[in-house]
């Protein structure tokens, strides 16, 4: 089992905090702005960025390294595993087909060559 | 005119495929959660308290890799900060609720429940808002709860070969590719992914708040240029 450096008081400050947090990003246009009109146009218009910056950021690191340093060599299975899985997310954008895509490529490459 | 009841399970009719794509999605989470050491009630706490799944699976993800607690919550707001959107868009349609009703119905904002709703208030006036919404939100919520506990059940019997760990950025992908609509998205992707693979190395995981901004910055430039 992994275990965490934190300590349960602070998983549960981490739990609060982004829960909180989320909370008011969910209730602030709903509850105290009301239009959409009230969105500064910087903001609005960088909003629009932050799911593919930020979720890419969170994807190319896991596909791009293995053992810790980067792989573009045909070693490194979770390359060709994911790039399987971004084709099928583009061709159905359904997360199931995504998933089973890259979990079976990942499982048959590992199979074969592993 | 509909009734409240009418428009309450015409959301729930709605949602019911919707289930199907989140329920493994809220396995991963649970399993993520207690595959980084996290303890079970505080797993479960995670889909209650945050209750939104990408941003799920990177705080687990960060716990686990021992990042400083405040990039953990940094990186489940910026992640979470699309929600806002959704809050503008919706909020016109709530304009007539009550001040309690409102808050308890901003908890229930996901992805799904704003696009599925949206959909139907901009095309018929006549939809009870309130109910309808939550015919759509609170059974994806119940799924994601349930999702989450059977991912939590499954997690601490999963055998490493099985290379679960590897769901997490599939399940990101999958959320990721449909946000790249336009040049600008794509430029956005690029340079979070390319900076954050660079990045790595930074200390406390600074490196994806970095690629974070970046790319955001990059996204608003290729814009202002077009």
């Amino acid at each position: 089992m992994a275990q965490t450096g934190f300590t349960p008081e602070m998983l549960w400050l981490i739990i609060i905090g982004a829960g909180v947090g989320t909370y008011a990003i969910r209730v602030s246009f709903i509850a105290f702005f009301g239009r959409l009109d009230d969105i500064p146009d910087w903001i609005e218009r960088a909003l629009r960025f932050v799911p593919a910056a930020v979720l890419s950021a969170l994807v190319v690191p896991q596909f791009v390294y293995a053992d810790g340093a980067i792989s573009l060599s045909p070693d490194n299975l979770r390359l060709f595993a994911g790039g399987l899985a971004i084709l099928v997310a583009w061709k159905t954008e359904d997360i199931l087909a995504t998933l089973a895509a890259g979990m079976g490529a990942l499982w048959l490459l590992s199979f074969l060559f592993g | 005119m509909s009734s409240s009841r009418a428009d309450f399970l015409s959301g729930v009719r709605v949602s019911l495929p919707i289930i199907l794509g989140i329920v493994p999605f809220g396995m991963v989470a649970g399993v993520a959660a207690v595959s980084a050491g996290i303890p079970a009630a505080q797993a479960l706490a995670m889909s209650v308290v945050i209750f939104a799944g990408a941003s799920q699976l990177a705080a687990a993800d960060l716990i686990g890799r021992n990042v400083p607690a405040a990039i953990v919550v940094l990186t489940v707001l910026i992640i979470n900060l699309r929600m806002m959107m959704y809050s503008a868009s919706i909020a016109p349609y709530f304009r007539k609720q009550s001040a309690r009703w409102k808050a308890g119905l901003a908890y229930f904002l996901t992805d799904q429940a704003y696009a599925v709703s949206l959909m139907r208030f901009e095309r018929d006036d006549e939809t009870n808002r309130r109910w309808y919404y939550l015919g759509v939100a609170t059974p994806l919520w119940v799924a994601w709860q349930f999702a989450t506990v059977a991912g939590i059940l499954l997690g601490t019997s999963v055998p490493p070969s099985w290379k679960l760990e590897f769901a997490v950025p599939l399940v990101f992908l999958a959320v990721l590719v449909p946000s790249v609509t336009d040049r600008a998205t794509t430029v956005a992707a690029v340079v979070g992914g390319t900076t954050a693979v660079l990045a790595e190395g930074l200390p406390f995981n600074l490196g994806l708040v970095i690629a974070a901004i970046v790319g955001i910055l990059a996204g608003l430039l290729v814009e202002e240029v077009a």
